[in-house]
C-alpha cells in the first residue's frame, strides 16, 4: 500500500469520526438539559432556567397559568387573605395614558433573591440552575423571607392541608412560593403554567434557560427588548416581561 | 457606707396575687401558642400581607427595652457614676427578664414552633436573624456575669470591664434588632440604615421607663426607701432620652419627606392611614412623648413618685404604638412593584392591608410581658438584687 492510500484512508477515517460525532453530538451535548436530569445526578450552574413573559400576547381574564398552578402544586385556589397563591393575574393600568397590560406575577427566581439572604437557617436556597426553592424540613415559619421578598411572591400555609400532590410536598407553618415547576423541569418538561398559556392559544410565556445562547428564551431576550420587575434592586430576577 | 441588697420579703397576699396574675396571663398566652401551633396562623388575624402581627410589636418592644433596661448599670460601670452603682443588679435583672420575655414570644409564634432546635443547630449567617440568635443568648450569658460581678464581692472588680463588655454587646444588639428591618430593601417603611440607630435611641427610652417604673413599684411595694434625689437624676435622663428618640423620628421622616418616590408611604403613615396617623401622632408623640416630657419637666410635680411612674407608663405606652406602626402600619402599605403605574391583583397587589389582631395573638404578646414580669418578681425574692434602703449617699461613698 503506497504512502498515498494510506494517508486517503486516514482522512476517510478522520472524516466518518467527525461525521459521527456532528450527527451523534446535539442529542449527547445539546438535548440533554431538555430530557432533564436522572435522580441520582447533581443540578449544574450549567443551565438557569428562566421565564419570558410577552404582556402584548397575555390577556386580562385570562387566567390559564393560575388554574394550571394550583391543579399543578394542590393549592386550593381559594383567594382570601390569608390562602397561599403561588402566581397571580396582575392588572396594571397607567394612570396618566391609561395604558393597561395585564401579566402573571410569580417568583421572580433572583439570582441574589433576599429571601435566601434574610432566612435564618438556610432553608430557603438557590439551586445551581438559578431555581430558588423552600426546604420544608427546615423552614421554621419566621416570615422573614415573605417580609424581604420585592415581589409578595411567598405565601405562608396557614391551615392544615389534605390532598397533596406527591411530587409537591407542603405543610402547615412552613413558608412556600413558586418552584417553577421544579418536578417538572427535572423530568425535563416544562412549568405547568408555560403549557397551560400555549394550550389556551396565547403562547405567553416561554420557558428555557438563559444561559444557552441556542435556546428560545436568550435568542429573544437578545434580540428584543425586556424588562426585569423592579430591576433597580440589582437582583437580576430569572423572571423578564415584554411590553410593560 | 456599704450598700445593704437584701432580697424582699414576699409574703404577702399582695405578693402572691400579683405573682398569680402574672402567671394566669402567661397560662392565657401559652394556650393562644397551642391554638396557633394546632390550627396555624388562621386563628390569628396576620395574612399573607401582614405577616408579623401583634406578638412582634410585643417582642420587638420587649427586645429593645431590654437591651435599653441595663443602661442604668452601663452608667455606673462604664461612665463612673458611683451615684448609680446600687441601682445597677435591677437593671440587669430587667434587661435579662425582658430580653426572655420578648424571645419567648417570637418563638411562640413560629409557624413551626417545634422547630427550635432547627433555628439553633442551623445557621445561615447572611441572616441578620440567625446574627441576632447569638447576639441574644451571647447578651443573656453577657449580662449573667456582669450581674455576678455586681452581686460578688470578690467579683467587684472585673465589674468595670464586664460592664463595657457589656455595653457595647447591648449596642450591637440593638444595631442588630434595627436592622432586622433596616435590611429590608424591598419595602418602602425600612430599607434606612437610619433605624438601627433609631432604635438604640428608643431602647434607651424605653427601657429606662421600663426601670423606673419597676423600681418605683418595687420600693413601694416592699416598704423601702427610695431617695428623692435619686429619682430626680433618673427622671431627667429619661427627658433626655425621650427628645433623643424624637430627633431620630424627626430626621427619619423628614429625609423620607425629601425623597419623591417615600413621599405616598409618608402621607400614608402619618397622614391618610387611619390607625397608624392616629397611634403616631396621638399615641407615639403626644401621649408617649411629649406629655410625658412635659410631666417629667414640670418644676414641681416632676420629681413626684405618682408622676414619674406615670410618664414611665405613657412612654411604654407610646413604645408600643411606635412599634405597632412600624411593624403593622410599614407592611399594610403595599408592596410597588411597578412603581408610577397602578396595580390590582387577587393577591391585594397595590391596596391597602388590612389588619385586626385576634384573641390567641394579643394573649401571646401579653404573655411576654408577664414572662418577664414573674423573672423579676421571682429574682427579687430569692436574690438580693434590691438595696434596702436607695439613698443618694450610699453610691458615692461605697
Amino acid at each position: 500500500m503506497s504512502g498515498r492510500d494510506a494517508a486517503r484512508r486516514q482522512f476517510l477515517a478522520w472524516g466518518a469520526g467527525a461525521l459521527a460525532t456532528l450527527t451523534i453530538a446535539p442529542g449527547v451535548l445539546l438535548l440533554r438539559p431538555v430530557h432533564g436530569r436522572a435522580p441520582e445526578q447533581a443540578v449544574t450552574g450549567k443551565a438557569r432556567w428562566g421565564l419570558l413573559i410577552d404582556t402584548n400576547r397575555c390577556a386580562a381574564g385570562c387566567d390559564a397559568c393560575v388554574t394550571a398552578c394550583n391543579r399543578e402544586n394542590g393549592l386550593s385556589g381559594a383567594t382570601r387573605e390569608t390562602d397561599a397563591q403561588w402566581i397571580r393575574k396582575v392588572e396594571l393600568r397607567d394612570p396618566r395614558t391609561g395604558r393597561k397590560a395585564s401579566l402573571p406575577v410569580m417568583c421572580q427566581h433572583c439570582e441574589h433573591p433576599p429571601c435566601v439572604d434574610v432566612c435564618p437557617t438556610g432553608a430557603s436556597f438557590r439551586r445551581a440552575d438559578g431555581i430558588v426553592l423552600v426546604d420544608k424540613h427546615i423552614c421554621i415559619g419566621c416570615r422573614y423571607c415573605m417580609m424581604a421578598c420585592p415581589y409578595k411572591a411567598r405565601s405562608l400555609v396557614h391551615e392544615p392541608l389534605a390532598d397533596q400532590q406527591p411530587d409537591v410536598p407542603r405543610g402547615k407553618g412552613t413558608v412556600e412560593s413558586c418552584t417553577l415547576c421544579v418536578h417538572r423541569v427535572d423530568r425535563g418538561e416544562r412549568p405547568a403554567c408555560v403549557e397551560a398559556c400555549a394550550a389556551a392559544g396565547r403562547g405567553a410565556i416561554v420557558f428555557g434557560d438563559l444561559n444557552d445562547p441556542a435556546s428560545a428564551i436568550a435568542r429573544r431576550i437578545a434580540q428584543y427588548p425586556s424588562v426585569q420587575v423592579r430591576a433597580d434592586l440589582g437582583l437580576n430576577p430569572g423572571v423578564r416581561y415584554e411590553g410593560i | 457606707m456599704e450598700i445593704a441588697y437584701r432580697e424582699i420579703e414576699g409574703r404577702s397576699g399582695a405578693y402572691w396575687l400579683l405573682l398569680a396574675v402574672l402567671a394566669a396571663v402567661t397560662a392565657a398566652g401559652l394556650a393562644g401558642a397551642w391554638a396557633m401551633e394546632h390550627h396555624g396562623h388562621i386563628v390569628t388575624g396576620m395574612t399573607n400581607q401582614i405577616v408579623w402581627g401583634m406578638p412582634h410589636v410585643v417582642a420587638v418592644f420587649l427586645i429593645v427595652a431590654a437591651s435599653g433596661a441595663l443602661n442604668v448599670a452601663s452608667v455606673a460601670s462604664v461612665f463612673g457614676k458611683d451615684f448609680y452603682k446600687p441601682l445597677a443588679p435591677l437593671s440587669g435583672l430587667l434587661a435579662i427578664a425582658l430580653l426572655a420575655g420578648g424571645l419567648a414570644v417570637l418563638m411562640l409564634d413560629l409557624g413551626r414552633a417545634d422547630r427550635l432546635v432547627v433555628a439553633m443547630t442551623r445557621y445561615n449567617f447572611t441572616s441578620i436573624f440567625a446574627l441576632n440568635v447569638f447576639l441574644y443568648t451571647g447578651f443573656f450569658a453577657v449580662v449573667a456575669l456582669y450581674l455576678w460581678t455586681m452581686m460578688e464581692r470578690r467579683m467587684n472588680r472585673y465589674a468595670k470591664p464586664v460592664g463595657y463588655a457589656a455595653f457595647v454587646w447591648r449596642l450591637v444588639l440593638t444595631t442588630g434588632t434595627g436592622s432586622i428591618f433596616g435590611f429590608l430593601v424591598a419595602r418602602q417603611a425600612y430599607d434606612s440604615a437610619m433605624l438601627a440607630p433609631m432604635f438604640i435611641a428608643m431602647s434607651f427610652s424605653y427601657g429606662l421607663a421600663v426601670y423606673l417604673a419597676v423600681l418605683i413599684a418595687a420600693y413601694a411595694w416592699s416598704g423601702r426607701e427610695l431617695d428623692a434625689a435619686m429619682l430626680r437624676r433618673l427622671k431627667n435622663l429619661l427627658i433626655v432620652m425621650i427628645a433623643a428618640v424624637l430627633y431620630f423620628v424627626a430626621v427619619f421622616h423628614l429625609t423620607n419627606l425629601y425623597f419623591a418616590r417615600q413621599v405616598a408611604f409618608e402621607r400614608f403613615v402619618l397622614a391618610d392611614g387611619g390607625i397608624y396617623p392616629a397611634l403616631f401622632w396621638g399615641g407615639q408623640m403626644v401621649l408617649g412623648s411629649l406629655v410625658p416630657m412635659a410631666m417629667l419637666a414640670h418644676p414641681r410635680l416632676g420629681a413626684a413618685r405618682g408622676t414619674v411612674v406615670a410618664a414611665s407608663l405613657l412612654v411604654i405606652l407610646g413604645g408600643l404604638a411606635q412599634m405597632y406602626v412600624t411593624i403593622i402600619g410599614g407592611q399594610a402599605f403595599p408592596l410597588e412593584l411597578f412603581p408610577g403605574v397602578e396595580a390590582t391583583s387577587s393577591f391585594f397587589d397595590g391596596r391597602i392591608h388590612p389588619y385586626a389582631p385576634s384573641l390567641p395573638e394579643f394573649a401571646l404578646g401579653l404573655a411576654g410581658i408577664a414572662i418577664a414580669g414573674m423573672i423579676v418578681v421571682l429574682a427579687v425574692k430569692l436574690l438580693r438584687f434590691l438595696p434596702e434602703r436607695l439613698d443618694a449617699r450610699l453610691g458615692e461613698s461605697s
